[in-house]
């Protein structure tokens, strides 16, 4: 048997070291712009990075100071958009992978409408949020009510308006977590004389909660960093106090972050805060991925 | 054919359609009471499905109807006024890959039994020392009652999983090729098990082991693509089949 490679032309081989070569510098480019941002980052911002930055209010006009109310109304944001989102996603997935006959027409129509709503522009979310939440929703309570607190960007409509966005997130990882729990499982509990809600409340929730948390938390890096949805609805670029209650105006880091870089008196000066505060929008996205791989793999190691 | 014995589930001229395809042809069969009664069959001939019509377990998937008639104790199990879940407390299943519930020892035992009602905890205590003792468990686990039930052995988990389905005191047990994953031990301490339990139930097995079938049932039944080829006493379809498709398999000359 002949195993020596002589037969191989010179020419295929050439294509071969080529390909690899073409495919190791895409790898290493890519590696390279993650570094490279992160170290700009870092270099610029790192120094402005403190603990009084994190916990003070920006002072003349965002200038100086810190991104205490960013930072929070980033937080609250975040919370209240889990808190509406996470419970409506978990239940469609739920329908879908526990009731929906697999093949109906309803069923694709809600798989449809999750694939669409993952591709919309976020800004169409925003727009949205205006003349659903505000406009519809918002008003309606206030003519309800007889208040006026409802009808006019918020927290609460921000929130909302993430929530939805975040939706098709939190659908599909749960329901793949709803999918991975053993059928074996579920027929074994059936079987004992279990019905199907009691098999979906005793055995494949408990089982899925894991994924169910993963994907709350990927939703939640998703909205924590998403700006353009929220432009029209609530977030304002400097505010004296927290929010007190949901229906007032918040400060988001992302939007803080434009607001530094375009709409500041003196945009150099805020340089460094402009870093500065993108390590820390970067740095909480970045935390909430970790925290969702972590609990992935041990989800897997189960 | 079982005329011996007192009947419980009767089938007539029962068929069973998947989605696509039909999968029973006009099955008709009387299995007596608290006998042991097998079906073998090579893989696809449709004794799972069968099994598995008696407690509805196929209604989970879509798109299944049957006709014919499927009876237990005279009552149809598919007539309308059935209620499933009732129905599946009466026929207790095990499964082939019977995975216990991540949780204790105990909480499997007592899941059925705490579904619909509430039940004081010295009757629960007792009811799980019953069924452990009835799957020949509770020797080996008496003192971790409260740890997971997965650290348990396969062997111990299929004894764990049938005293699961003993616990809610069904009249009829199904066993879906119980240890087709199992090791020889395990197997035969199972086997002992169907043996005692046949004094109180009413025992279908599905196996893909002939031996396993002589050695536990006292009537097998043959299938072969959808059709019940051939029911008798175990001894009778093994030493003297009727049909000339039984003997072929039996003999292992194809399946």
């Amino acid at each position: 048997m002949e195993l020596s490679s002589t037969h191989i032309s010179a020419y295929k081989r050439l294509v071969g070291f080529f390909a690899v070569f073409v495919a190791l510098t895409a790898a290493v480019a890519v590696l390279g712009v993650v570094l490279g941002m992160l170290g700009s980052f870092i270099a610029n911002g790192g120094t402005t990075l403190s603990w009084q930055f994190l916990t003070e209010f920006p002072r003349n006009s965002n200038t100086e100071g810190g991104i205490w109310p960013a930072l929070a109304g980033t937080t609250f944001l975040v919370l209240l958009m889990t808190i509406l989102g996470v419970p409506v996603g978990t239940a469609t997935a739920v329908y879908l992978t526990e009731f929906a006959k697999q093949d109906s027409w309803f069923a694709r129509s809600v798989r449809f409408a999750v694939n669409t709503l993952a591709g919309v522009p976020s800004i169409v979310f925003g727009l949205f949020g205006v003349g659903f939440f505000i406009q519809f929703m918002g008003d309606g309570i206030d003519s309800w009510l007889g208040t006026s607190s409802f009808g006019d960007g918020s927290l609460l409509w921000s929130s909302a308006t993430l929530a939805v966005l975040t939706l098709p997130v939190v659908i599909v990882s749960v329901e793949e977590a709803l999918r991975a729990v053993p059928r074996d499982l579920r027929e074994a509990s059936l079987a004992l004389g279990a019905t199907r809600w009691q098999t979906i409340t005793k055995v494949v929730i408990p089982n899925a909660v894991t994924g169910i948390l993963t994907g709350s938390i990927l939703a939640v890096g998703r909205g924590a960093g998403e700006v353009a949805a929220i432009l029209f609805v609530g977030v304002t670029y400097s505010s004296e106090v927290l929010p007190s209650n949901v229906t007032e105006k918040f400060m988001h880091l992302g939007y803080h972050l434009f607001v530094l870089s375009t709409q500041s008196p003196d945009v150099d000066k805020t340089l460094p805060l402009q870093y500065a505060t993108t390590l820390v929008l970067l740095g909480l996205t970045f935390l909430l991925n970790l925290s969702a791989i972590l609990i992935r793999s041990r989800l897997r190691k189960r | 054919m079982a005329k011996d014995f007192p009947v419980k589930i009767e089938a007539h001229g029962f068929n069973f359609h998947y989605a696509t395809k039909q999968a029973l042809f006009d099955i008709t069969l009387t299995i007596p009471e608290r006998r042991v009664t097998a079906f073998i069959g090579p893989s696809g001939c449709g004794k799972s499905t069968f099994l598995r019509s008696m407690n509805r377990m196929n209604d989970l998937i879509d798109g299944t109807y049957v006709n014919g008639h499927l009876m237990i104790d005279g009552v149809d199990v598919y007539s309308k006024d059935v209620d499933v879940v009732t129905l599946r407390r009466r026929v207790g299943m095990v499964f082939q890959k019977s995975i216990p519930f991540p949780k204790s020892i105990y909480e499997n035992i007592t899941y059925g039994l705490t579904l619909n009602e509430k039940v004081s905890k010295s009757a629960l205590d007792e009811i799980v020392e019953t069924s452990l003792r009835k799957s020949a468990l509770w020797d080996e686990v008496k003192d971790r009652l409260h740890h997971s039930a997965q650290g348990l052995s396969g062997g111990q988990q299929q004894r764990l999983c049938i005293a699961r389905a003993v616990a809610i005191n069904p009249e009829i047990l199904l066993m879906d090729e119980p240890c087709s994953a199992l090791d020889p031990i395990s197997t035969g301490k199972v086997e002992e098990l169907i043996n005692e339990l046949k004094d109180t139930y009413t025992i279908v097995l599905v196996t893909h082991n002939m031996q396993q079938a002589g050695r536990v049932s006292d009537y097998t039944g043959f299938f072969l693509l959808g059709s019940l080829i051939e029911f008798d006493r175990t001894r009778t379809l093994f030493t003297s089949p009727s049909q000339k498709e039984t003997e072929d398999y039996i003999t292992g000359r194809f399946g």
